[in-house]
């Protein structure tokens, strides 16, 4: 059956079509052959999430829906939704602005809001089913231990998926009529990234202030948060109750969902055509000026290159809202440092692998922004430089770069605890070099506005440059404790980057 | 009874250059172009133009052949030849988020410019290609035109001898073409030299001093416009255009092959 051309069923066709090649390309890298290796990687991956979910909520399935319950639950899924809302926001202000089919689509005879309602009904689904893979195995585990009342938590996933669309879509153009197109991507970003981040930070943060640990579930079960929060029967656990399998509870948590977001498409997907106008003239009309330039400094091409690089990365969108994420997620640690600086607690352990794994992950991204993401290859190809240079330069100032944001951390740390200070500065190298080299090994030609999807690359690449980042936080984490423990995990660390080494390609053009 | 002038030495000398993909891109191609000289590379789309290019520009690897540039093999010594060599493609090769002067800067330091005399070229490059007012500000902002100018005025800061452009005049509109046109022609008047391929004839026709018509992998044909037409033989005559003539040169390949 086919549906007639322009209608919002043949435009949902239309997308799902894009949508599905989109995500095949991503998970395969764009070659089909690679599939039945994917499906085996997807497979192992659901098995492992299933022994994890199995271990970490088991115990719960059979509980009774008291008070404590109920709060566990709701807390995990307002952290869930959250980062839904985040997802969302980003795939929203992403198909603001990008140009992609707009000429075509508003250049033809069609009903354009079709479409774009469409495309913010899609945005909806994507986070839904994208949150589907780890919500899985934890409800498969209830599902399987407490019985069929838990298949509702499927539905729950589906309204928090309808919600989160509706917010995201609500607060972007919320951000755009304020702000303007011109400030709203940077600032949704940075919106996204904190909403994504700030719930789970706030109560490890509580945690900290209140029981000095960095527990959140201390907080949660705690008499103070069990005081304050509604009854047993407050609408306020509907959603919780809801994927408990109460059928009229369920009902209600999709029926609000759905209309929340029937009346966020109905309302902005008629304006939408217009937002995407104005979001892609942005590039067009803004106009940056650099500070009041002085003379050109004397150089070496090799200087020439980190100084590029360096005012590159200082001016790149996503590492502001990232290097933000990072310094958020540093907060609690931070405050940790500060609580067990001022009553002289043992409790720096903690801290080392925390900024060693934020280490590693930042050189990661950073690495691939200057190696690969470089815009102009053919320029930097023909200059009169060994390539061996190039390189060297681009992780001079990866390196630098992640000096200049660890080293006032360390300094810190260094006053408290001297011992866990040099433990983590090594560490610190280490992660950051890991990452480094796994990014240099696996090196491709890349736009840096591609960063997003660095990952399709090689998933190869991907994976070594985490695992190494937590071998080595594991590593650091040990030896702060006892140094000689720490050369086991040590160990481990470079077998992984000794295996990307090896897996990596060896053929690289001139 | 004076002397005649002596020949300009070869500003770039290629001799069996040969690069296969799947199939021959370029094929055993021979190509002398004199310093001083603009010269023109036509084809048909696929004839093998750009990978030529790639390959003397020092982009790509042939899998046969020599390159010499300016007395450089290029290929036993890439760096020193790529020293006074510049690249231009299609495709203007600068960062969004450097304005037109850090990006000249950067350019300067990579070719090893003295930080003076780099500075004064830029000025100089910058008011020349009407680009002053503009030199403070990120390229994000600019049309395909002013990027296309900055990366020439990048090409030009270190004063390179050989320029190869690949399609340097793809979607610009007639004033930055005319633009790019004239710093072409000073450059080529200034004793540089000029290796170019495009695909708006006129362009070949008006500029060039000599032009190439590559197909398949090889040179077909090459000379100023008359020594063309005469090349294509019966099928043009004295007064056929560069269209026509580039037009029976190609289909006669194509009947060869």
């Amino acid at each position: 059956m086919t549906s007639r051309p322009g209608s919002a069923v043949w435009f949902a066709h239309h997308e799902s079509r894009l949508a599905w090649r989109d995500w095949l390309a991503m998970l395969t890298a764009g070659r089909r052959q690679r599939l039945w290796k994917v499906a085996i990687g997807v497979g192992v991956f659901m098995l492992v999430m299933h022994a994890v979910a199995y271990s970490l909520v088991g115990r719960f399935a059979a509980a009774p829906a008291d008070k404590p319950m109920l709060v566990a639950i709701t807390a995990s899924l307002l952290l869930s939704w959250l980062l839904m809302v985040s997802q969302a926001m980003e795939s929203m202000t992403r198909a603001f602005y990008s140009r992609a089919d707009l000429d075509l689509i508003l250049a033809s005879p069609v009903a354009a809001h079709k479409l774009f309602a469409v495309r913010i009904a899609t945005v909806a689904l994507a986070v839904a089913v994208m949150a589907l893979p780890l919500a899985l195995p934890f409800i498969d585990t209830l599902v399987v231990r407490g019985g069929p009342r838990w298949i509702g938590a499927y539905g729950v996933i589906v309204a928090m998926g309808a919600a989160a669309g509706a917010l995201a879509v609500a607060l972007t153009v919320a951000l755009f009529r304020v702000l303007g197109p011109k400030r709203t991507r940077l600032v949704a970003q940075i919106v996204a990234a904190v909403i994504g981040a700030a719930f789970v930070i706030g109560l490890q943060v509580a945690a900290i202030l209140s029981y000095g640990t960095l527990s959140r579930s201390d907080v949660l079960q705690s008499d103070a948060v069990l005081a304050i929060t509604p009854g047993v029967d407050s609408i306020f656990w509907w959603p919780a109750r809801a994927a408990l399998g109460e059928g009229q509870a369920l009902a209600a948590v999709l029926a609000l969902s759905f209309i929340l977001l029937g009346a966020a498409i109905a309302l902005i997907a008629p304006r939408f055509g217009g937002y995407a106008i104005a979001a892609s003239g942005v590039a067009n009309s803004t106009v940056s000026r650099a500070r009041q330039p002085t003379g050109f400094r004397p150089t070496s091409p090799r200087r020439a290159l980190r100084q590029k690089e360096w005012t590159l990365l200082r001016r790149d969108p996503w590492l502001v809202s990232q290097t933000l994420m990072q310094m958020l997620y540093l907060v609690p640690p931070a405050l940790m440092l500060w609580r067990s600086f001022a009553s002289g607690g043992g409790t720096f352990n903690l801290l080392v692998p925390v900024l060693v794994m934020a280490a590693g992950q930042l050189a990661g991204g950073l690495a691939w922004l200057t190696i690969s993401g470089e815009d102009a290859p053919d320029l930097v190809a023909t200059a009169p430089v060994d390539p061996r240079f190039v390189l060297r330069a681009k992780i001079e100032a990866v390196l630098g770069a992640i000096a200049v944001v660890f080293t006032p951390l360390v300094a810190v740390l260094a006053v408290a605890s001297p011992w866990h200070a040099l433990v983590t500065g090594c560490g610190i190298v280490g992660a950051a070099v890991s990452a480094t080299a796994v990014q240099l090994w696996f090196r491709t030609q890349a736009k840096r506005s591609q960063f997003r999807r660095r990952q399709v690359s090689s998933r190869v690449a991907t994976f070594a440059e985490a695992f190494s980042s937590i071998a080595w936080a594991a590593t650091a984490a040990v030896a702060a404790i006892d140094l000689w423990l720490g050369i086991v995990p040590g160990l481990i660390a470079l077998l992984l980057v000794a295996c990307a080494w090896l897996i990596s390609p060896r053929e690289r053009a001139i | 009874m004076p002397n005649p002038t002596p020949p300009a030495p070869l500003a770039l000398a290629v001799r069996g250059l040969v690069k296969r993909f799947e199939r021959p891109a370029v094929d055993g191609l021979d190509l002398a172009v004199r310093a001083g000289e603009f010269y023109a590379l036509l084809g048909p789309n696929g004839a093998g133009k750009t990978t030529t290019l790639r390959m003397i520009a020092g982009l790509m690897r042939p899998d046969a052949g020599s390159i010499c540039v300016a007395g450089i093999d290029a290929l036993a010594d890439p760096v020193a030849a790529k020293r006074v060599m510049a690249w231009i493609s299609d495709e203007p090769m600068i960062y969004d988020k450097l304005t037109p002067r850090e990006y000249l800067e950067f350019v300067a330091g990579l070719w090893g410019v003295e930080p003076a005399l780099a500075e004064d070229r830029a000025h100089e490059l910058l008011n020349w290609l009407g680009l002053v007012a503009q030199a403070n500000e990120r390229c994000e902002s600019f049309s395909k035109g002013m990027r296309q100018k900055v990366a020439l005025a990048g090409a030009l800061v270190h004063e390179p001898r050989v320029i190869i452009l690949d399609e340097p005049l793809t979607g610009l509109d007639a004033g930055s073409a005319r633009e790019v046109k004239t710093v072409l022609r000073e450059r080529t008047r200034a004793g540089g030299t000029i290796i170019m391929t495009t695909h708006i004839l006129e362009v070949a026709e008006r500029m060039a001093d000599r032009i190439g018509v590559i197909a398949h992998g090889k040179l077909v044909a090459e000379g100023t416009l008359a020594e063309l037409r005469l090349q294509a033989g019966e099928k043009t005559d004295a007064s056929a255009s560069l269209e026509d003539t580039f037009l029976a040169l190609v289909a006669e390949q194509a009947q060869a092959a």
